[in-house]
């Protein structure tokens, strides 16, 4: 990283010099990133204009098609609240050094702990019910994490494995309980019944879908950034993602450290499915999440596991997909076309994350 | 001698930020020679020959090999042009077979592999032909670090190479395996090869190597035959002042019992029986010394004295109380010190910082941490600290670790575990690593230990470093303790004997039984 730094006189002063690495850092840091989803999205281009779609158009509008009114501006937000609370989440399993894949069944799992305190509890006020819901959410999450955790610690099974195969058993479960035990009698559809008011999330603006969902993720994001890089909880978590050999010497409880580390991302997203359920559709469905659990991993990649910056690239994320919706009504791209283009970005972002590594290595 | 020579390298300037690792450094290579290497940490030796092999870029100046300026992008272009490097710190995958690491990287992989009976055979015909007893199938975490060598010099090998490069190749071997790695060092100059190599350890400096060169500060200070010079002269070259041999040191004054192992039997990570019923003291105001080929459980010693190794039988006490089975966590907390076998696995966290690297064990204690929260300020003290008064050559107390050269790690270690002020200190190989200069300093610092009535049990390979400060040495053998020496160099061949796990002429107390 020292690449961009190499003066061959030495005419700047020590502190001087910091400055300009440190900015260099930053640069190639930051860089990175958007350089991966600017390629992506040019690769997009060509795709859909080797299909006969105008390309640049199509693109224009997956960037930009959304932010028409102050209302899109409000949906994208919706859509970045689980992205950034997954997202941020996983950055914390990840710096540990744990692949946690299911980040989507923890959402399930939240979601259905979420309807339950909040179609039941009666009598409660707002100021009660609904901070409620999101804790039965984030704990749900959290314990079904601490399973794959569990299994991992205790018998050095894949957490990779696991977390998929919870991924499973959780949508699975919601779909038998939505049509089942917790079905709606009077619905012809599969869902559970409507959440009491008191224990709907808040909204920011009354006639507006978004709520405060998106200030507590943010908040919750800041606190994650916060606890890794400055707690000594958070230091030990690193410690073991990094090295878990010299952590153990060094007298880190390597197990505690994993479980806590895996089960603060499923609270994240647990939390996630209880937004899903209380602030956006006050009802459990089959298909509550269109797949968040997933794109936050890519969130959380291409925030570096950094939470601070996985409120950036959770927005980025959010605004792909409104934009990709806004095309599929406005334009005759078919929606295959549009997930190709979702899965290109990703797949930039790990390159260019790789690429970054060289360009620090090479120095 | 040539009159061209077979490498040149011309002026090479190389600077990390505001460390200037090479200096303009000039130098030359003759074909089919052994040249030596020799400066004090942080000089620029691995950088230099990183440059050479492709892994770094110079930001100026000129390497000429056979005659032709090159300019290597990567190992690879080096390796294509038969220039192989064996790294100081090694570069194998660790869940990957011998063979699989051979390949990786190779361009058409898919090829390969279809090859890979081609593979094997190959690696075996190089085994055999060069003694190195590498079994292509072998999965290199199953492997000691000697064994991770050879592999990596097979690895050259196997690519096909002119000049082998070796960075400090003998740090991590014991002396049977020093001598093995020499003696081929030699077969491969027969074979018409040329080896540049860089150590620390002068004598065997001086055994094989046709000329050497001694860098300082990132220069060089000067390339001499080996026959025009001895030890003392290239310690001052390399050092700058006169180096001494023998550390001068009072009689031992021992105190209390502080750590006591009775009969401590436990079986190896693969599950063989590794000690089989150690028992020693350790007083204050001792250093006792563990000799011993390794592999004889003095890892396993370390490892169960750490809580990191469940022991079957037997008991550790420590000032009195039973430590037996304790997480690391609690014998740490009872001021036990560490300084481990392989840093790079057990002893810093290679993408962190200096600063946070000093604080791996205590990172929840004040003031590094007040209520949970990391307190930045005395971490970079103390760190600054330690980094003065052992003269750690680095850049800046949150450059990451990585970046420091091999020794200057192994320094950060030492002060780390010295600083905690502990009662008991346990040493895995001291010195490794360390230069001479370094190592005289180091030694000192082990010895004030001692006289500030610190109880030290001093595990090693390196016979130098138990001769210079051990007050007795105990021989390890088949997980035993087969005798005790005092540490007297003229009793060097009865040691030989007891490390070889031959009792009988030995004058000793007699055992029971
Ligand atoms: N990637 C890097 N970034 C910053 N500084 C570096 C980097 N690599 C090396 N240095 C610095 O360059 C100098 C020379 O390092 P080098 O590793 O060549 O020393 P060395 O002579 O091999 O020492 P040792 O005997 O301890 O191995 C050191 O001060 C080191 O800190
Ligand atoms: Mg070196």
């Amino acid at each position: 990283m020292e690449q961009v730094n190499q003066g061959r006189e030495n005419v700047y002063p020590q502190a001087a010099q910091a400055f300009y690495r440190t900015l260099s850092q930053a640069a190639i840091s930051a860089a990175t990133p958007i350089a991966a989803v600017l390629v992506a999205l040019a690769f997009g281009a060509a795709l859909l204009w080797v299909n006969g779609f105008n390309g640049s158009d199509v693109v224009t509008v997956m960037i930009f098609g959304s932010f028409q009114d102050m209302r899109s501006v409000g949906e994208i937000l919706l859509k970045a609240t689980p992205l950034i609370l997954i997202g941020a989440g996983l950055c914390v399993a990840f710096r540990c050094s744990i692949w946690n894949i299911g980040a989507e069944g923890q959402l399930y799992v939240g979601a259905i702990a979420a309807t339950l305190v909040g179609t039941n509890l009666e009598g409660l006020s707002v100021w009660v019910h609904a901070p409620l819901v999101m804790l039965a959410g984030a704990v749900a999450g959290a314990a079904w994490a601490g399973i794959a955790g569990y299994l991992k610690v205790r018998f050095q099974a894949s957490e990779i494995v696991t977390t998929i195969m919870l991924n499973y058993i959780a949508i699975i479960l919601t779909s038998y309980l939505v049509t089942g035990p917790m079905k709606d009698a009077s619905a012809a559809y599969p869902q559970s019944a409507r959440l009491l008011r008191e224990a709907w999330t808040p909204r920011i603006v009354s006639d507006m879908r978004l709520h405060i969902g998106i200030l507590v993720a943010v908040v919750l994001a800041v606190a994650l950034y916060i606890f890794l890089q400055k707690s000594s909880r958070g230091f030990a978590l690193r410690v073991v993602g990094l090295n878990p050999h010299a952590a153990r010497y060094a007298g880190m409880n390597v197990k505690r450290n994993v479980m806590i580390a895996i089960c603060i991302s499923g609270a994240m997203a647990g939390l996630a499915g209880a937004f899903e359920v209380a602030g956006v559709t006050h009802r459990l469905y089959q298909n509550i999440s269109p797949g968040y659990g997933f794109e936050g991993i890519a969130v959380a990649l291409l925030a570096n596991n950094n939470p601070l910056a996985a409120i950036i690239s959770g927005g980025l994320f959010a605004t792909l997909r409104s934009g990709s919706e806004v095309l599929q009504i406005t334009s005759q791209v078919p929606q295959v076309l549009v997930l190709v283009i979702q899965g290109i970005v990703i797949l930039s972002v790990v390159a260019f994350a790789k690429l970054r590594d060289t360009l620090r290595i090479v120095a | 001698m040539s009159p061209k020579p077979f490498l040149r390298i011309e002026n090479i300037r190389k600077r990390f930020g505001s460390v200037v690792a090479s200096d303009g450094v000039s130098l030359e290579i003759d074909e089919g020679e052994i040249h030596a290497l020799l400066g004090e940490n942080g000089a620029g030796k691995s950088v230099l020959m990183s440059m050479i092999c492709g892994m770094v870029r110079p930001d100026e100046g000129e390497i000429v090999y056979k005659g032709q300026s090159v300019r290597f992008n990567s190992p690879r272009e080096a390796i294509r042009q038969r220039i192989g490097m064996v790294h100081q710190h090694f570069m194998l995958v660790p869940n990957l077979t011998v063979a699989e690491n051979y390949i990786l990287g190779q361009g058409s992989a898919l090829r390969v592999i279809n090859d890979m009976d081609k593979v094997h055979a190959r690696i075996r015909e190089l085994s055999e032909r060069y003694a190195l007893d590498v079994r292509p199938e072998a999965r290199i975490e199953d492997l000691s670090v000697g064994e991770q060598q050879r592999v990596e010099i097979l690895k050259a090998l196997f690519h096909g190479i002119d000049l082998l490069i070796l960075d400090e190749p003998t740090a991590v071997l014991t002396p049977q395996e020093t001598d093995r790695l020499l003696a081929l060092m030699g077969d491969l100059v027969k074979d018409g090869k040329t080896v540049v190599f860089i150590s620390h350890k002068l004598d065997e400096v001086m055994r094989v190597s046709n000329r050497i060169s001694v860098m300082r500060d990132g220069r060089l200070v000067k390339t001499v035959n080996v026959a025009d010079t001895d030890a003392r002269g290239l310690a001052r070259m390399m050092v700058g002042r006169d180096v001494r041999m023998e550390l001068p040191r009072g009689p031992a004054a021992p105190g209390r019992i502080v750590l006591s192992i009775e009969n401590l039997a436990c079986r190896s990570e693969t599950g063989l029986p590794a000690l089989r019923g150690v028992s020693l003291d350790v007083r204050s105001g001792e250093i006792v010394g563990i000799a011993g080929v390794s592999g004889n459980g003095q890892t396993e010693l370390s490892l169960a004295l750490c809580g990191l190794l469940p022991v079957d039988s037997g008991r550790v006490v420590l000032n009195g109380q039973d430590i037996t089975g304790l997480d690391p966590a609690r014998i740490n907390a009872r001021s036990v010190a560490h300084i481990p076998e392989d840093r790079h696995k057990h002893g810093i966290v290679l993408p962190l910082s200096l600063g946070e690297n000093t604080i791996l064990q205590r990172y929840n204690e004040s003031p590094f941490a007040t209520s949970g929260m990391l307190n930045r300020r005395p971490i970079r003290e103390h760190t600054r600290d330690l980094i003065r008064r052992f003269r750690i050559k680095s850049r800046d107390v949150d450059q990451k670790i990585s970046e420091l050269s091999g020794g200057n790690q192994q320094k950060l270690v030492v002060a780390r575990e010295l600083a905690r002020n502990p009662d008991f200190i346990l040493v895995n190989q001291l010195t490794r690593g360390i230069d001479i200069g370094a190592m005289e300093f180091v030694m000192e610092e082990m010895l004030k230990q001692r006289d500030n009535g610190r109880a030290i049990l001093l595990i090693s390979t390196e016979l130098e470093e138990l001769f210079a400060i051990c007050d007795r040495i105990l021989v390890m053998f088949h997980g035993e303790i087969l005798g005790e020496l005092p540490p007297d160099r003229n009793r060097l061949d009865e040691l030989g004997l007891l490390m070889a796990g031959q009792t009988a002429n030995v004058v000793q107390p007699p055992l029971a039984g």
